[in-house]
């Protein structure tokens, strides 16, 4: 059980540093974000304006790691992957600091 | 399929974050009486999971990206309340740290992607399944079921998108919130999602269903004699 559960944790360290190809192949095919997730300056080129209760609650909250780049959707590859990678193990850390606050909410310990 | 805030009225946000509420309140009790504790382990696992494969963007022919969301494969080996559990939490994670879907949309996400998805990954896994031992018929659930579970949460997120025009628009005519109409968001969802995005996901479920078959069988909830 022990030996299974430390190859998963290995796998998902993998998938962590593997994570920016999520980014480096929709590149390549000019791929540009989900099918209406676009932000107010994308949705205004689309539709030509930009729907007022939309502009309103678009700016609602100012995520710390917006787009999971510290340097904004504007830096440059290099930085991008780089914090990408740093996304996929901070959300590993966070989802893990979740799990461990809920078990100590639900009463169960130890592993 | 993250919808981000400002593309649902409150109209539509406020009663999903109802239902997602109870969902997870549900979730908790359920996990609580089931989940032992040496399971908590994999309800980190696989929230950890869920929040790794959505960050492999595939691109979609048409300009746009999709990914798989693990939350049919969490539902056949945790159950679908842990899959909740695990797929809400990566959700809140995604839209207060990473600006990943909204805050006022989280109800809607969580909606589509923790609570519709996990429990019909889980039934189509149930229903074609039937208790089956045979290994090709274990494959072709484990496959469905992660077809038909991101599938269903990318309709939904089509009809909360495209019901907004109907409910709400400004005097001049134009929608208030997401602008498109259901005759747009349907099949543009439909499109990336049937032919591409749920295969990738149906296909992952049956790989990770076939390691897990075979290391750590006595795991898979969807196949326990209860």
């Amino acid at each position: 059980m022990k030996g299974f559960q430390k190859k998963l944790w290995f796998g998902l360290l993998i998938m962590a540093l593997l994570s920016p190809l999520g980014i480096v192949i929709p590149r390549l095919f000019n791929s540009d974000g989900a099918w209406g997730e676009w932000g107010t300056d994308k949705l205004g080129r689309l539709l030509g304006y930009v729907p007022e209760g939309l502009r309103k609650y678009a700016d609602f909250w100012k995520a710390p790691v917006s787009d999971y780049s510290i340097g904004g959707e504007g830096a440059p590859l290099s930085a991008r992957i780089f914090s990408y990678i740093g996304s996929g193990i901070l959300g590993i850390f966070l989802v893990g600091l979740a799990v461990y606050l809920i078990s100590r909410l639900l009463g169960k310990h130890g592993k | 399929m993250h919808i981000p805030d400002g593309y649902l009225s409150p109209q539509t946000y406020i009663p999903l974050y109802g239902i997602s509420l109870g969902f997870w309140a549900l979730a908790l009790r359920n996990i609580k009486k089931e989940l032992s504790t040496r399971h908590i382990p994999y309800l980190a696992m696989a929230a950890a999971f869920s929040f790794l494969i959505q960050m492999f963007n595939i691109p979609v022919p048409g300009g746009t990206t999709g990914h798989a969301v693990g939350a049919g494969i969490i539902a056949v080996l945790l159950g679908p309340w842990t899959s909740v559990a695990a797929v809400s939490m990566v959700l809140v994670i995604q839209a207060i740290v990473f600006g990943d879907g909204g805050i006022t949309a989280l109800g809607a996400n969580c909606f589509n992607m923790a609570v519709a998805m996990p429990f019909v990954s889980y039934l189509t896994f149930k229903l074609i399944n039937r208790g089956s031992k045979n290994g090709r018929r274990l494959y072709i659930a484990a496959f469905l079921s992660g077809y038909a579970g991101l599938s269903i949460a990318a309709m939904l997120t089509a009809v909360e998108l495209g019901i907004q025009p109907l409910i709400a628009s400004a005097p001049d005519g134009r929608p208030l919130y997401a602008p498109y109409p259901l005759s747009v968001t349907v099949p543009a969802m439909a499109l990336g999602h049937f032919l591409l995005l749920s295969i990738v996901e149906g296909t992952m479920t049956v790989l990770l269903f076939k390691y897990f078959l075979k290391h750590e069988p006595g795991l898979i909830h969807a196949i326990k004699e209860t």
